[in-house]
């Protein structure tokens, strides 16, 4: 850890932890990433969208931060470190599964470019808080995240999830602070479009059937 | 006070930016008078806002069982 001028963003329980580590000590090791594990499993899923390959590469992330950790120098907060390490192999993972394939892993660099035009107007106001806790509607959410292009979804989760700042999110993806908020523009956009119908009527009132709620 | 009006492709394009209070207050004020008028911004806005609850909310992933039982022997065996 960097014992320099520059600000460490590293509190002093986890200072002490990464001392330690460095001085020999694999089970503090343990302790400073328990409170993370799901963070680096949620980040996995961000881009494998897959249980079994999120668990492995989160995994391997955790002990690719055990073996590097000496050179972690305190200029993030040692989550952001640990977090941008899993969305690296995850991506790698990803590069590694789909090399055979003809698909290519970079999707077009059109899609940040333009606008997007929301689809449906449906009105979507409060949200009950018994809708909240229907299955019904967590699986739906689950099932539009599942749906939306990789480079939205990462964002998405690392900013509405896991609550990462924009910067954060920028540091970690490896991209501009930009481009999160355009990411995070269509992600956001799209997921109302496909959520929205859902809210004309049938998640709250229980029909089976979509209420037009249009104001044509 | 008399406020610019805005159009609505303007008002798409800094809505997740408007949610997060991340646009400069004379933006604000537009977009703010531009929801009294349009009802389909403002239901963009509100499905945005709602999206954000409801990820934020109802998203969770849960580490698969055992998860941190096989980290742990990993590190230690590291």
């Amino acid at each position: 850890m960097s014992t320099g001028t520059t600000k460490s963003y590293v509190d002093a329980n986890e200072a002490e932890l990464i001392r330690r580590v460095c001085a020999g000590e694999k089970e503090a090791f343990y302790e400073l990433v328990r409170p993370y594990e799901k963070a680096v499993y949620t980040a996995a899923m961000s881009i494998l969208n897959n249980q079994a390959d999120a668990e492995e590469v989160a995994q391997e992330a955790v002990l690719k931060a055990f073996s590097n950790l000496s050179r972690f120098r305190g200029e993030a907060k040692f989550s952001t470190w640990l977090v941008q390490i899993t969305i690296n192999e995850a991506r790698l993972k990803l590069r590694k599964d789909r090399r055979h394939l003809y698909e290519s892993v970079d999707e077009p660099k059109s899609d940040d470019e333009g606008d997007y035009f929301p689809k449906d107007f449906a009105d979507w106001r409060e949200i009950p808080s018994e809708t909240l806790q229907r299955n019904e509607l967590r699986d739906a959410l689950k099932r539009a995240l599942a749906g939306l292009p990789q480079k939205y979804r990462e964002v998405l989760i690392l900013r509405d999830i896991q609550h990462l700042s924009i910067e954060e999110t920028a540091q970690v993806l490896g991209i501009s602070t930009g481009n999160v908020k355009t990411r995070l523009l269509r992600a956001r956009l799209q997921m109302r479009d496909v959520l929205a119908p859902g809210f004309d009527g049938s998640w709250i009132t229980g029909k089976q059937e979509y209420e037009k709620v249009r104001p044509w | 006070m008399s406020v610019i009006e805005i159009s609505c492709l303007e008002v798409w394009r800094e809505i997740s930016n408007y949610v997060d209070n991340d646009v400069e207050p004379g933006l604000r004020a537009r977009m703010e008078a531009h929801f009294k008028v349009c009802a389909h911004c403002k239901a963009i806005v509100d499905g945005t806002r709602n999206v954000v609850k409801l990820v934020g909310d109802g998203v969770e992933y849960q580490v698969p069982e055992g998860f941190s039982k096989r980290l742990y022997s990993k590190i230690k065996d590291a």
